[in-house]
């Protein structure tokens, strides 16, 4: 079960979002600050956003709700991505997803019980010529069968 | 002892790090002085990790390379062992290759300045400094590139239009967000020889008159982000970024950015509008980014392989480059062999070679030993092609006249196993989810495609025609080719492939 952390002050995203004011462009740069500092976008993120790129509310949340990356809760304390698209599937990745998904009990997106690991789709990390490919946080993983899923999900306490 | 372990995040994915961090630790145990080089992947990923040694007769590999395998390579002093590969180049999968592009990949440090130039980087930004931007464009389009994103663009034309434009602040954009299956050698050039790429769009930015440029890079490489970024920061360190590339007064300077898992946004008007900050919503073309790009600036927009097709374009000449290849499929291209191919990698060369030389006579076949079904080229918006059609030569029209497209030049192979109509609702699911929401056919005819060959799944034959009918739709009123091409692998696998779609139906009858 999650425990629910206090939301993220406005001061706290202000000074998260500081270093990316003289951007070109700098929505996204700040998004990925939020999120890599807090483990999501808050909510309380939107209007100081909106305030600090002179932007509407609305489009600020049309930004963040338009990319897969952004999440508005926090993860498990590991997310594993499996990689779902045609060069996996044609090294099985059809068959490893359902199978690492039916062992935790999960729907692609859910998190364990535990708060251990949150398990996602992906589409395509590059790693086509060893597929199946997955990512455990930052970690990439090639030819990745049954026995290296339980591992890496061993080692994330899943 | 010079020693290289690839930081490549395909060799890292199958244990390059835990590899590197055991030669260390034997080389420390022994006594042994060992400088331990994260050099990029020389591309056969069969045989990552890939370890080289720097002995008097040259550098000799070995692989694939577990950690367990370090303390016997060192017993036997890297000579003579069961994974002893000899000199990498003169492996036949190596041999056979025209590395114009990929020249350093694998070879250097990637993060060695001095190391780029002792293989022949900067020789071309330095004759481009000497150029007027006129000449540095005329070079371009003397050498044949086109856009090796997969639209095929003549590189030369568009990068003229923006040297023409007026407009006081230009942008080099660099479309590093290679989303197609199958495609990888992207981001093995920004993790094995970055500054390849710096100097491309350096390049780049004396020709048009732009002194900014961005690398658009998906969140799915984080490690091609950060070596990246590393490289800008040294570049930038050395004068060859800056107020005075290589002290001529002249500025460029550039910032990687990254994606946030949009597909749509390797597309370059939808990438344009995420780098301004804002949904990736696909534009529409007129105007042409070249006029109207970045923040309504005169943009080039242009693939990773693209720009790093320039250095060596300026080091060797237009001429030599354009040399090469067939028909107006000039230079070379870097073939990713991916999927269930039993030597997957990266393999540069000309234009022209056919798809059964690529996937039997290099590729092998498949890993898994069974026939070879099909083979998809171009990525997920690419035509599946059939055994029969495997005498195509590799190039835009001569691919283009077989109602398919080369794309970003990856191949993933399927064997006999593979259901095609599992393949095609997936290029509909895969549609649905990653559409921009903009035009109608692509939002909603994914979404009714998913549910059309579900029919078809189900026994229903009027839904046949009704798919062919829906990707007409698509192909024809699409914004971009997203919904566009959709149609490509899902009528080609139809087409192909009826068997597939025709089990569920004679079963239900």
């Amino acid at each position: 079960m999650q425990t629910a952390l206090p939301a993220p002050a406005a001061e706290d995203i202000r000074a998260v979002i500081a270093p990316h004011l003289a951007l070109e462009g700098p929505l996204l740069p700040m998004l990925h600050a939020i999120q890599h500092a807090f483990g999501h976008v808050p909510e309380t993120a939107v209007p100081v956003l909106a305030e600090t790129l002179n932007l509407g509310r609305a489009e600020v949340h049309g930004v963040i709700s338009f990319y897969h990356d952004f999440r508005a809760a926090p993860a498990g304390r590991h997310v594993l991505k499996i990689c779902r698209a045609e060069a996996c599937q044609s090294m099985g990745a059809n068959a490893l997803a359902a199978a690492t998904l039916a062992k935790l009990g999960l729907d692609w997106h859910g998190t364990t019980a535990n708060g251990a690991v949150t398990v996602e789709p992906v589409y395509c990390l590059g790693l086509c010529a060893c597929a199946p490919a997955a990512m455990i946080d930052d970690r990439v993983v090639g030819r990745v069968d049954g026995a290296k899923m339980a591992r890496i999900l061993a080692e994330a306490g899943a | 002892m010079r020693i290289y372990v690839p930081l490549d995040s395909a060799a890292k994915a199958l244990g390059a790090d835990e590899v590197a961090a055991a030669v260390l630790a034997e080389a420390a145990a022994r006594g042994i002085a060992v400088t331990l080089v994260r050099n990029g992947s020389r591309g056969m990923v069969w045989l990552e990790p890939l370890v080289e040694v720097e002995t008097a007769a040259g550098r000799t590999g070995f692989g694939p390379v577990a950690p367990e395998d370090v303390p016997g390579l060192f017993d036997a002093g890297f000579g003579t062992h069961p994974l002893a590969l000899g000199a990498v180049e003169a492996l036949p999968f190596f041999a056979r290759q025209t590395r114009l592009t990929f020249a350093r990949c694998g070879v250097i440090d990637p993060l060695s300045l001095a190391d780029y130039e002792a293989h022949g980087g900067l020789i071309g930004l330095r004759r481009a400094l000497g150029m007027t931007a006129e000449a540095i464009v005329d070079e371009i389009k003397l050498s044949g590139l086109r856009g090796r994103g997969g639209a095929g663009f003549p590189t030369g034309i568009k990068w003229d239009t923006v040297r023409l434009a007026h407009g006081a602040r230009k942008y080099i954009v660099c479309n590093a967000d290679e989303g197609d299956s199958g495609t990888f050698a992207d981001r093995m050039i920004m993790e094995g020889d970055p500054f390849t790429l710096i100097e491309g769009m350096a390049i780049a930015g004396l020709g048009v008159g732009a002194t900014k440029g961005y690398v658009y890079t998906r969140s799915e490489y984080p490690d091609a982000v950060a070596v990246m970024r590393r490289a800008v920061e040294i570049a930038r360190a050395s004068g060859v970024l800056g107020d005075s590339v290589l002290g001529s007064g002249r500025a460029f300077d550039m910032e990687v950015r990254v994606g946030a898992g949009a597909y749509v946004c390797g597309e370059e008007t939808s990438l344009l509008n995420s780098l301004e900050g804002k949904r990736g919503i696909v534009r529409a073309k007129p105007p042409l980014p070249a006029l109207e790009g970045f923040l309504g600036r005169p943009t080039v927009v242009n693939n990773v392989i693209s720009l790093a097709t320039v250095p060596v374009i300026f080091e060797k000449g237009a001429a030599h480059y354009a040399d090469f290849g067939l028909g107006r499929s000039r230079g070379t291209i870097p073939l990713q062999i991916a999927g269930n191919v039993r030597f997957g990698g990266l393999f540069e060369t000309a234009f022209g070679m056919s798809l059964d030389e690529i996937v039997n006579g290099i590729g092998g076949g498949t890993a898994s030993g069974r026939p070879v079904k099909a083979v998809q080229v171009g990525g997920p918006l690419g035509a599946y092609l059939p055994v029969p059609h495997f005498d195509t030569p590799f190039g835009y029209e001569e691919y283009a006249s077989k109602d398919a497209l080369i794309g970003h030049a990856g191949l993933v192979v399927f064997d006999d196993s593979t259901d095609m109509l599992g393949m095609a609702r997936f290029a509909m699911e895969f549609c649905a989810i990653e559409s921009c929401g903009k035009c109608t056919p692509c939002r909603i005819g994914a979404v009714r495609g998913v549910e059309t060959i579900d029919r078809i799944a189900g026994g229903d034959p009027g839904a046949i025609p009704l798919l062919a009918d829906l990707c007409e739709t698509m192909k024809d009123g699409s914004l971009c080719a997203l919904g566009g091409f959709t149609p490509y692998p899902v009528m080609s696998a139809l087409s192909h492939f009826p068997d597939d779609f025709a089990t569920a139906k004679a079963a239900a009858e």
